[in-house]
């Protein structure tokens, strides 16, 4: 009996993104990345193809984190202890794109200055030629100080600068463009908010395929479902023909994951909660499918065997048959 | 596809004889489309506008039910494709797979822990549904012999992936039941669908195109046989996502009946398993129990199929967070579960330890639920004493959200005994708080 399939046509298409600079661009990367350009919701090949694949970042620090779960510690050795080794080994660990977080504070409990930030910066960019995205330690005052450096000492390499807020975007979003970096954009779960920052980053100028949005998602378990859905809708948004939604979507299922309860604590939980290091794995991986079902064009990991798993299923999720 | 009432009108006699109690046929038929009423209430309706109107009401994904014992697992009936369109009704039912060729040690030892298996998630308590018993020895006599023992230790629901040797012995078994049986393929399809219903089961029809499919299960109508479940195959994610997507599709926007039913899923991973719960499987076979699997699983399978339009409540009560002592603090907050989330977290991964009591605020957020009079002093006050909140720490002081510090003189007014402070407004400074103010 042969069926006619349904298949949906959209008006709209996200927009392609490039991460990196090459040698010939200005930059030192060896390669770069470029992400979006969806014209069909997620992996609906038999409707348009998919220019391009979701990506997998790897989140490193600047320094030896403080209150990262003692698993991945164990997994990423003297490499946590600095920057450029670990920028190392992330590639190694099949990475797309590195994503450096840098830190509040130094190990001895003293402010991160905007020298200490660039210079991780650059050592990370000379260990390793992948795309680069720097997130600010996430208070509005440093992130400025910081990132602004950061941007200066990158200058030309087309990183990522995050995370831009509704309550601070300007001094990012401004130093980006002075530098030839893109932005990331972060709202917490809401149609509505994702589309109205995106506009105000875009009315200072920064042209839109130098924006990247981050909806905020949630772990499983602790309101994914919102994550999800939102997601979905701004996909649907910007498929229909929604400009200001048609952006590539980063998300963190690593961040996400690895601080629950679930990820972080491995005594005096149930029995029934399995196995900790193969929950916390299931936990950033199962948090990273669900959210690449509903649309996202980079995911942030943070553990190299949830790295491994999650690029399989991308391979899988790009073949139609 | 449901018609409106206008259209179920023109299949009524149009006489407005009054004799099923409304005052027209118009009236009746208004009713008719809201399904407040039963067609049988006009005993002039004629035999052929009776069909097309049960063919009308038929929901477009088949509602499936597989039973043993009292128990349920339920498949289909869903109304869209996107959970924020509406909501994702029936969870996909999570069946463990257990091959015949197991040793009865092996086979018990596997039932126990997957009975066993329990978790709780907010208040929730969360276990698998049933067994897919795999008649992997070939022989229909050992696949009989496997049922048994999985009969002899539990009760949940069962699916049976046998030919018609395995089925034919085991069928007979669980009479009184309702399992899936099958699958149904091009080859097996006649014997299947007769022993399907003779022994009243489901019967899972197996195609590697949707144009197998559709026949096959046309065919199997043509039996007489009409709860079905679908299996399609393909070989990567990206194949068994479009086939979902198709039939989902297909059932819902074009109310294509050969594809209407629930479909199955056979989850090798853990990603496998993630794919078949967030795009559509009505009933998911795990390869392997494995608890770091069915718990995250099991979570996701909660949230995926939670109603957006009802905010995700956790239960109200006393948490402890980090083992607290008698004289560790009292933290308040409402019964919103990212709310509780927030707050549950922050404490909890700062290492400080305390007990968070969590008011019935009709599952709203801090703002929301003062806003709507669900979260007030004497709510919290309420809480506090249906928990014995006082005979659990060795003070009285607590802590309110600083979003309702106007709430702190009514509540001194109805805890008497309390000291009230206020906290941050946000959840994120709240172990500064707890190390500076407390």
């Amino acid at each position: 009996m042969p069926v006619e399939i349904v298949k949906d046509k959209w008006p709209g298409s996200v927009r392609q993104v490039t991460l990196g600079a090459t040698a010939a661009e200005g930059g030192t990367r060896s390669h770069t990345v470029t992400v979006g350009g969806e014209a069909s919701l997620p992996f609906m090949h038999f409707e348009a193809p998919m220019p391009n694949r979701p990506r997998v970042a790897i989140e490193i620090k600047d320094r030896r984190p403080d209150d990262w779960s003692p698993l991945l510690l164990e997994v990423w050795g003297a490499a946590a202890d600095n920057p450029a080794e670990w920028a190392k080994a992330a590639e190694q660990a099949g990475a797309d794109l590195i994503v450096l977080a840098l830190s509040l504070t130094k190990a001895d409990g003293s402010p991160t200055q905007a020298a200490d930030a660039a210079a991780s910066v650059k050592a990370v960019l000379g260990a390793t030629g992948l795309p680069l995205i720097v997130f600010g330690p996430g208070q509005a005052e440093a992130d400025n100080e910081l990132l602004v450096a950061v941007a200066e000492a990158a200058k030309g390499e087309r990183i990522a600068l995050g995370i831009c807020e509704d309550k601070n975007y300007r001094t990012i979003v401004a130093t980006a463009m002075a530098n030839g970096h893109l932005v990331t954009a972060r709202t917490p779960m809401d149609v509505n908010l994702a589309k109205q920052l995106n506009i105000l980053i875009s009315d200072m100028g920064l042209p839109l395929d130098r924006i990247l949005m981050d909806p905020t998602t949630g772990a499983l378990g602790y309101g994914i479902e919102y994550g999800f859905s939102v997601m979905e809708r701004l996909r649907l948004a910007a498929l229909q023909g929604d400009n200001m939604t048609q952006l590539p979507m980063l998300v963190t299922p690593g961040f996400e994951a690895w601080k629950t309860k679930e990820s972080k604590v491995g005594e005096g939980v149930p029995a029934d909660w399995g196995n900790w290091l193969q929950r916390a794995i299931n936990w950033e991986v199962m948090t990273a499918v669900t959210l690449l079902e509903s649309g996202a064009d980079i995911v942030v990991l943070r553990h190299p065997e949830s790295v491994a798993r999650v690029k399989a299923v991308i391979d899988g999720l790009m073949q139609p048959a | 596809m449901a018609l409106s009432g206008i259209q179920i009108y023109k299949l009524l006699p149009q006489t407005n004889c009054k004799e099923c109690g409304f005052p027209t046929c118009l009236a009746f038929a208004m009713k008719l489309a809201a399904k407040q009423v039963e067609l049988a209430s006009c005993p002039y309706v004629s035999e052929a506008s009776k069909a097309q109107l049960a063919e009308s009401s038929a929901p477009p994904i088949r509602l499936v039910s597989l039973k043993a014992d009292g128990r349920e697992v339920k498949a289909g009936n869903e109304v869209v494709l996107f959970r924020h369109e509406k909501t994702f009704y029936n969870k996909p039912g999570v069946f463990v797979k257990l091959a015949d060729s197991l040793s009865e040690a092996e086979l018990q030892a596997a039932l126990k822990a997957v009975e066993a298996f329990h978790v709780n998630y907010v208040g929730i308590d969360l276990s698998l549904d049933g067994f897919a018993v795999e008649n992997v020895s070939g022989d229909g006599a050992r696949f009989a012999a496997a049922v048994k023992t999985v009969r002899a230790h539990s009760k949940r629901p069962l699916i049976l992936l046998a030919g018609e040797a395995g089925l034919a012995a085991a069928l007979p078994l669980l009479a009184g039941e309702t399992p899936l049986v099958g699958p149904a393929t091009d080859g097996n399809w006649q014997a299947l669908a007769a022993l399907a219903k003779e022994h009243k089961a489901a019967l899972l029809v197996q195609g590697e195109s949707l144009d197998a499919l559709a026949e096959l299960s046309e065919k199997i109508k043509g039996a007489g046989l009409e709860d079905l479940v679908l299996q399609p195959v393909a070989a990567t994610l990206a194949g068994k996502l479009a086939l979902n997507t198709h039939i989902r599709r297909l059932a819902l926007k074009k109310n294509f009946r050969p594809l209407g039913f629930p479909t199955l899923a056979v989850a090798g991973s853990a990603e496998e398993a993630v794919q078949a719960v967030t795009k559509y499987a009505g009933f998911i076979i795990l390869e392997r129990f494995a608890p770091e699997l069915a718990y995250p699983l099991l979570v996701l399978r909660e949230n995926i199929y939670t109603d957006p339009q009802k905010p995700i409540q956790v239960q109200p009560g006393v948490y402890e967070i980090n083992n607290p002592k008698p004289t560790d603090p009292v933290l308040v907050t409402t019964n919103f579960s990212i709310t509780y989330f927030s707050v549950a977290n922050e404490v909890e991964s700062s290492g400080l330890p305390a007990w968070l009591v969590v008011v019935d605020a009709e599952g709203m957020s801090v703002l929301t639920a003062w806003a709507a009079g669900k979260f007030d002093a004497e709510r919290i006050a309420k809480s506090f004493r249906t928990f014995n909140m006082a005979d659990k720490v060795s003070h009285k002081r607590l802590v309110l959200p600083g979003h309702v510090a106007v709430l702190s003189g009514e509540l001194e007014a109805e805890l008497p005994d309390w000291e009230i402070r206020v906290g941050p407004r946000e959840a994120v400074d709240l172990p500064k708080f707890m190390k500076q103010a407390l």
